[in-house]
């Protein structure tokens, strides 16, 4: 989870000698340059995608330009007219209410109220497919879809981009 | 004029407050206007009967007893949207995490702390260091036999001077590690040189969430070490 080593790094001031990046940064780079070559040619159905952005990632880690990043990488993979945006997002979006640990710490039901907004943001767009890229999101939107109803099927981001690879 | 009402005010005791103001300076918590923009914009807002403000005005109000023993600070995820809000700059998230370290270990949410426990010997899961390295081997031995398009794919471990060190969230090699193999498929078409560790190689970090900076410090500190030992240039978080 990128924050635990950022601000870890950080505020406890441990030297180290490597960069610490994001590999949604990398995608992104990767994509630009040329170094990884990917096609939305697999989407002919037109699946409809949305992103979650990572709280961690982005508000409290590299901000508007990871979700700048993010956007980019997922629709050079699906396809500019099939990602669908949600309201609030990036910097500013919601949190899903998987993260601090909410997960392992056992209050279920205040944890489903708490994903309520979240869910609702997603439902107000009807995406096929919820893009997290973090595990405490994924298992808890997941969760999401299924007690509210939902339709979509959450994922992560690197199974579609595998899936638009141009080798 | 009136004559002055005299009335007898005990001094508030707020040693909670205190003790914030003084571990943590950069949280703000005298500039609170009670505005409640942070309200608006927490979903955990309502939970336990509490939300942001009522939780700071309780802490400035001295109701010491209360805020020890509320389960809202388990609710709110210290997702930092309230911060992100909030004209005066208050980390509300940052105090949340000073009252979680306050707790007695015995005291707190028992499987949040045991994750964290468990990170401390080498990863959430607790699954035992080689049999990530056992994994990694046999998934990949799998993808060889299977996929003739990818015979060539790697799984690098401790793999000294690779330019890129890669983690994993412990939740892949323990539940789900095919999970796994589009990542090693994609670095794999962008030509990374890259490694992971058979120690220290989960990215999921449960110790962030406990509230004891010790824990947390030491776990950075271990994979720090790790990845100069192995001397990678970038260290890449998986999430």
């Amino acid at each position: 989870m990128f924050f635990a080593t950022l601000e870890g790094l950080r505020r406890f001031n441990i030297p180290h000698k490597f960069e610490f990046v994001s590999i949604i940064t990398l995608y992104a780079k990767w994509i630009r340059n040329g170094r990884l070559q990917v096609t939305p040619e697999w989407n002919r159905e037109g699946l409809r995608f949305a992103v979650q952005d990572p709280c961690k990632l982005v508000r409290q880690g590299l901000g508007d330009e990871v979700a700048e990043d993010l956007r980019y990488v997922v629709k050079q993979v699906v396809g500019e007219e099939n990602f669908v945006e949600t309201w609030p997002n990036r910097s500013n979006n919601f949190c899903c209410g998987g993260g601090g640990g909410a997960i392992q710490a056992g209050f279920t039901e205040n944890r489903m109220k708490y994903g309520k907004e979240k869910f609702d943001q997603f439902d107000r767009v009807k995406p096929d497919v919820v893009i997290t890229p973090c595990h405490n999101c994924h298992t808890q939107i997941m969760q999401l879809c299924d007690h509210y109803g939902g339709r979509w099927k959450t994922t992560h981001l690197w199974n579609w981009l595998v899936k638009a690879l141009v080798r | 004029m009136p004559k002055k009402a005299n009335v007898k005010l005990k001094k508030i005791k707020a040693k909670i407050k205190e003790h914030i103001n003084e571990a943590v300076p950069q949280s703000n918590i005298n500039y609170c206007l009670t505005c409640g923009l942070c309200v608006s914009g927490c979903p955990a807002s309502g939970l336990e009967g509490l939300d942001p403000r009522k939780f700071l005005r309780l802490i400035v109000l001295g109701q010491d007893e209360e805020i020890l023993g509320t389960d809202w600070i388990y609710s709110c995820t210290m997702c930092a949207r309230c911060k992100y809000a909030c004209p005066m700059g208050i980390d509300i998230g940052r105090i949340v995490y000073e009252l979680r370290g306050m707790r007695p270990k015995d005291k707190r949410p028992p499987n949040l702390q045991r994750s964290c426990d468990l990170q401390k010997k080498s990863n959430s899961t607790g699954i035992p260091n080689e049999d990530f390295v056992w994994v990694v081997g046999d998934v990949l031995e799998e993808v060889h036999q299977n996929e003739p398009d990818w015979a060539d794919l790697k799984a690098p471990i401790d793999k000294k001077g690779a330019k890129y060190y890669l983690n994993q969230n412990a939740k892949e090699p323990t539940v789900e590690p095919e999970e796994m193999v589009p990542l090693w498929k994609i670095l794999h078409a962008a030509g990374i040189d890259w490694t992971y560790s058979s120690k220290w190689w989960d990215g999921a970090n449960y110790c962030l969430f406990t509230g004891d900076p010790q824990d947390w410090e030491y776990t950075v500190r271990k994979q720090a070490e790790t990845v100069d030992s192995l001397g990678c240039r970038y260290y890449i978080n998986t999430e």
